[in-house]
């Protein structure tokens, strides 16, 4: 049964230092499933995510991606993160290489595909985000909006079972915070597994299966969108809604 | 409007031609003014560059050109100008681009120019096709051929591995073909197996795979037997010892090879410095910083008259490679700090992005991390080009004679000993580095620019 779950997170602990920035954080993600992650800032959001790939270390529990369980050894580290796509709050483009570079490096180097057929697949996502005519343009040239959508377009032809978002678009102008959204929007139609760290509650009601609501390090509360709008059980919950929403 | 048209007496029926602007605003006058005499501090700044301008370049326009002697086989031509004395660079160039290679042999050296340059030139045009077989020629291939065709090869190469710890040489395979001793390949081919059976076990024991490892040591003893193969062949090339060497040729042997080597070794050792694993960043940072401590000339100094003593009797290699080996090693220390700058400047979002990916280590130092960072350092790598250019000279200490120590020697003929040789042997050595170092940093410059448009 454990296959229903692309990643799972037992009684994960972690200190920076002295610092406790995950407490006993337990999250099961089944396939398909669209999670969003909210609240206050430094409440420990990034770092949980980031835990799921691995561009942090943690220091107690288990996490488990695609069945791959990655104990002390990092040998397989490479494998779980092939198969999981990242998309960061800026970007994190390569500058140096075109879009069409920067979206088939990674299969060419890590999948081992052929120049072609990568520049393909490559043509094939930058088409669903909608910017195939800046395939030969260096990132520097395209508007915050565009980069995002060059992102996720290269997180995705590595074919990625599971996506993370970690603030997609607080980084934009609030004009085109809506193409990158309704890029995602089109994934989550797709049925692609997403995990999203945003304070978009348009985008949480609009598509997330569940909401995660985080406070100093631990899960406080986990619900349907529906249920965790309109009726928050916590009184932190309901604090960080009502600052959130005005 | 029409009441005053019909009312003025003059009408103009077409359009004037475009003025030009005031003449306060163009022509060179005033960009002169603008840039040269805008305020105080600027009027005094021109008015004593002008001065060092007509203090200096008069005298030294009539020395090189105008007083300067240009034809003459001897000190008598110019005994009594007091111009340049260029009959006397005329008599030695030889000398000084050659040192005391035979001069019935300079097509060797000749060669190795030619050969330098042809596979420089299309690997330093951007456009120019097939990089990569054109840097494996000049990295992998060219090295061998110039020190064959300079040295003349055939290096009589006895042991490899083996054969320095059982003697082979009672065999009876000891015959000799085309100056390859036959018992040295025996030697190579055995060592050779034995290497291979350790390496295949050993990647059994540690579950690598043994066909991947056998076939990487089979590529690499393959291009060791090559390059073996040729310095010890016999091309029926009379040898030219190194000690015979001499000149430019010297210190582009010296720079090229310094240069060529100390890119990748400072690349390696800036990476070891931030490797997280403790014992690398350790070795280099000892490494780095031994080699930032000393001096070059001591580094010179001890590779030539110490280093003999603490070598076992009998193993002595060229004096001239021990050189190149100090000066690389000394300039990959300062290059790796100048690499490292480059490093720190990375953003951590980039090392992510990268890792997101599954990229591994290397990968993401080859694609990601070292283009960015290398083409930040351009003019800290230049700069360390230049300076170990000129640092070459440094071998003079150690017997060595280089373009600088050609010249000295030069002066010391007495039949152009003339009140100016000193100087014009100084001014041509000037203008050769000057050419050599100025190109460099133009085309350090052009590449920046390159680098610059391409990804804004
Ligand atoms: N490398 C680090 N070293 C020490 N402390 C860190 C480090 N990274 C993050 N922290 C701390 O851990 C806490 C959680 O950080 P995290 O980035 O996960 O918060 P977040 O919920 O994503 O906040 P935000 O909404 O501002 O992005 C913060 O208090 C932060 O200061
Ligand atoms: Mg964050």
């Amino acid at each position: 049964m454990a296959a229903e779950f692309a990643v799972e997170m037992h009684k994960v602990n972690k200190w920076f230092g002295h610092f406790h920035v995950l407490k006993d954080i337990d999250l099961m993600v089944l396939r398909g499933e669209r999670i969003v992650v909210c609240g206050p800032s430094g409440s420990g959001k990034s770092t949980m995510i980031r835990c799921i790939n691995r561009l942090e270390t943690f220091q107690k529990g288990r996490v488990i991606v695609n069945r791959i369980e990655l104990a002390d050894d990092l040998k397989r580290i490479d494998e779980v993160r092939r198969d999981v796509g990242m998309v960061f709050q800026h970007f994190n483009l390569f500058p140096h290489l075109t879009v069409l570079e920067n979206c088939t490096l990674a299969p060419i180097w890590v999948r081992n595909m052929p120049k072609r057929a990568a520049e393909e697949a490559a043509m094939h996502f930058l088409n669903r985000v909608r910017i195939p005519e800046q395939a030969n343009k260096y990132p520097g040239q395209l508007s915050g909006g565009q980069q995002q959508r060059v992102a996720i377009a290269r997180a995705l032809c590595m074919n990625p079972k599971v996506m993370l978002f970690d603030e997609p678009t607080s980084a934009l102008d609030p004009e085109t915070v809506k193409e990158v959204l309704d890029t995602m929007i089109m994934l989550a139609n797709d049925g692609m597994t997403m995990i999203v760290v945003t304070h978009e509650m348009g985008f949480a009601r609009q598509v997330a299966n569940r909401v995660v609501f985080m406070d100093a390090g631990q899960i406080i509360e986990v619900n349907e969108p529906k249920e965790f709008f309109a009726h928050p059980r916590h009184e932190r919950t309901r604090l960080f809604l009502s600052q959130i929403l005005k | 409007m029409s009441t005053q048209a019909a009312g003025a007496s003059f009408v103009r029926s077409e359009l004037l031609p475009d003025r030009p602007p005031p003449a306060n605003l163009v022509g060179i006058f005033p960009l002169l003014r603008e840039r040269l005499f805008s305020n105080w501090l600027n009027i005094a700044l021109t008015l004593m560059s002008l001065a060092i301008i007509v203090l200096v370049v008069p005298p030294l326009v009539r020395f090189l050109f105008i007083d300067a002697v240009w034809t003459g086989t001897s000190r008598d031509a110019c005994v009594s100008s007091s111009g340049a004395c260029w009959p006397f660079i005329q008599a030695k160039i030889g000398q000084f681009i050659y040192g005391f290679y035979p001069a019935e042999l300079y097509w060797r050296p000749n060669l190795v120019f030619i050969a330098g340059a042809l596979l420089v030139l299309p690997l330093l045009i951007p456009a120019a096709p097939l990089k990569k077989l054109n840097a494996i020629l000049f990295l992998g291939v060219y090295p061998f051929f110039a020190f064959v065709i300079l040295n003349g090869g055939n290096l009589d190469l006895r042991r490899f591995l083996i054969g320095r710890f059982v003697r082979l040489d009672g065999l009876p395979l000891v015959g000799e073909v085309a100056g390859l001793k036959l018992v040295f390949w025996l030697d190579f081919l055995l060592s050779g197996t034995a290497l291979l059976a350790v390496a295949i076990i050993a990647s059994a024991i540690i579950g690598a795979s043994a066909r991947a490892v056998a076939k990487t040591l089979l590529l690499v003893l393959g291009c060791i037997a090559l390059a073996l193969l040729a310095v010890d062949f016999d091309f029926g090339l009379q040898p030219v010892g190194t000690r015979s060497w001499g000149g430019l040729l010297v210190t582009l042997v010296v720079a090229i090879t310094g240069i060529v080597a100390s890119l990748p070794l400072g690349i390696l050792l800036a990476l070891g410095r931030r490797s997280e694993m403790p014992i690398v960043r350790f070795a280099s940072v000892v490494f780095i910083e031994f080699w930032r401590g000393v001096p070059l000339v001591t580094v010179l100094f001890f590779a030539t008259y110490m280093l003999p003593f603490f070598l076992p009797a009998g193993v002595n290699f060229d004096g001239l490679l021990r050189a190149l080996i100090g000066v690389t090693l000394f300039s990959a220390a300062y290059m790796a700090e100048v690499i490292r700058g480059g490093l720190q400047a990375i953003p951590k979002g980039q090392y992510e992005g990268a890792a997101s990916l599954g990229l591994g280590y290397w990968q993401t130092m080859n694609r990601i991390v070292l283009p960015q960072a290398l083409v930040i350092v351009i003019p800290g790598i230049v700069n360390s080009f230049i300076a170990l250019f000129k640092d070459t000279t440094l071998v003079l200490i150690v017997s060595i004679f280089d373009l600088l120590g050609q010249l000295r020697a030069a002066f010391s003929d007495p039949n152009w000993s003339s009140p100016t040789t000193l100087f014009t042997g100084f001014a041509f050595a000037g203008i050769v580095y000057f050419i050599f170092c100025a190109g460099m940093s133009r085309y350090a410059l052009y590449l920046e620019r390159r680098a610059a448009h391409g990804s804004r």
